[in-house]
């Protein structure tokens, strides 16, 4: 596909998710309260949309990830958040 | 068009659903065991299961026209109480010579925890003294990327175990190369919210390549689309990509891995 083939084809959609994230972000403003971790994470995977080269999806999704290495003693819970709370 | 569906849960889906699919083209329906939403509470709970997957299911599948096979294990998600998951472990053997087991799965980790892992070594051993064919579970969201290097790890480490009869299932942008590079098959699944959209799947087939990879929907009791498959083939035909070649990704290459075992036979 072209350049010209994928906005095509695809930039209806991403205008209205980029839409939606920025709705989403002024949401989070006029609530009250303070936000847990998942906003930092999420503004600084944010920050990878902006960078240079063909894999940034990679690098949103590496953003959000636990990096540790050694498995975790016991799993106390059975879901996930999204993000990996530092 | 032709389809597999290597990855569906089908005992949470309704009989509608078996139409929609029969009706998209789909050739046959793979179910891995899975979490029910709910732990259960014995070992008793397991045995009606996998009767339920290698009995009752097969039969409703067969009503609409769809072979159905499956796959054994208890889900990492139910996988922290060991003494419980070897009980189960014990009585899959008494199920593999039925004749649509294509193997053990999904297996794998959930919260990447030690017991998982220790569960998880444990079907690997069952699937290479059985010579079975494996489907492996990777954490979800922010747990994937370090549970699946965990378990290419453990798999690398078992000697016993040929890379060309595992497929590590929803793989996504930042685990696909790990798991391709170390020479097993990689499955992507595709939710509307979760793991990854068509179009993103279909990216990965453009940079990764069409060989040792499949699509699944994955469909469950949670949100889910049972024929996110054949949409992707569509979104496929609007890229672009050729009959042939999307017959490759969704029919062809799930039938060259599954047709690994002799119980897989498309009528």
């Amino acid at each position: 596909m072209t350049r010209q083939q994928v906005l095509d084809l695809y930039f209806m959609e991403a205008r209205a998710k980029l839409i939606d994230i920025a709705a989403f972000l002024d949401r989070l403003d006029r609530a009250p309260g303070e936000p847990d971790f998942r906003l930092r994470a999420f503004i600084k995977a944010m920050h990878e949309l902006q960078t240079e080269g063909p894999n940034r999806a990679e690098k949103v999704l590496l953003s959000l990830s636990d990096h540790t290495t050694e498995p975790l003693a016991k799993a106390t819970v059975k879901g996930a958040t999204g993000a990996y709370r530092q | 068009m032709r389809y597999i569906e290597p990855h569906g849960h089908m005992v949470s889906r309704t009989t509608d659903d078996y139409t929609a699919m029969a009706m998209a083209g789909c050739a046959c329906v793979c179910e891995p065991a899975f979490w029910a939403g709910f732990d259960r509470s014995s070992v008793d709970g397991f045995y009606d299961y996998f009767c339920q997957l290698t009995e009752h299911e097969p039969a409703r599948a067969a009503k609409f026209g769809l072979p159905h096979y499956t796959w054994l294990c208890i889900n990492p998600k139910e996988a922290e109480d060991v003494k419980l998951a070897e009980e189960v472990i014990d009585i899959i053997p008494k199920f593999l010579d039925k004749p649509n087991v294509l193997g053990i799965g999904e297996i794998g980790l959930n919260k990447n925890s030690r017991n998982e892992l220790r569960v998880f070594e444990k079907h690997v051993d069952l699937a290479a003294k059985h010579d079975q064919l494996i489907l492996i579970h990777t954490p979800h969201l922010e747990d994937k990327l370090k549970g699946t290097r965990l378990i290419v790890d453990a798999l690398k480490n078992d000697k016993r175990i040929k890379p060309e009869r595992v497929i590590i299932d929803h793989v996504e942008e930042h685990t696909i190369k790990l798991v391709l590079d170390s020479g097993f098959w990689a499955g992507m699944t595709l939710y509307p919210e979760s793991k990854c959209t068509s179009a993103r799947a279909i990216d990965m087939i453009d940079i990764y390549g069409d060989e040792r990879l499949w699509m699944n929907s994955a469909c469950d009791w949670g949100v889910s689309v049972p024929l996110a498959v054949p949409r992707t083939a569509l979104e496929m035909k609007k890229r672009g990509h050729s009959a042939d070649f999307i017959d490759k990704m969704i029919y062809q290459n799930p039938l060259k891995f599954l047709s690994q075992t002799p119980r897989f036979k498309l009528p």
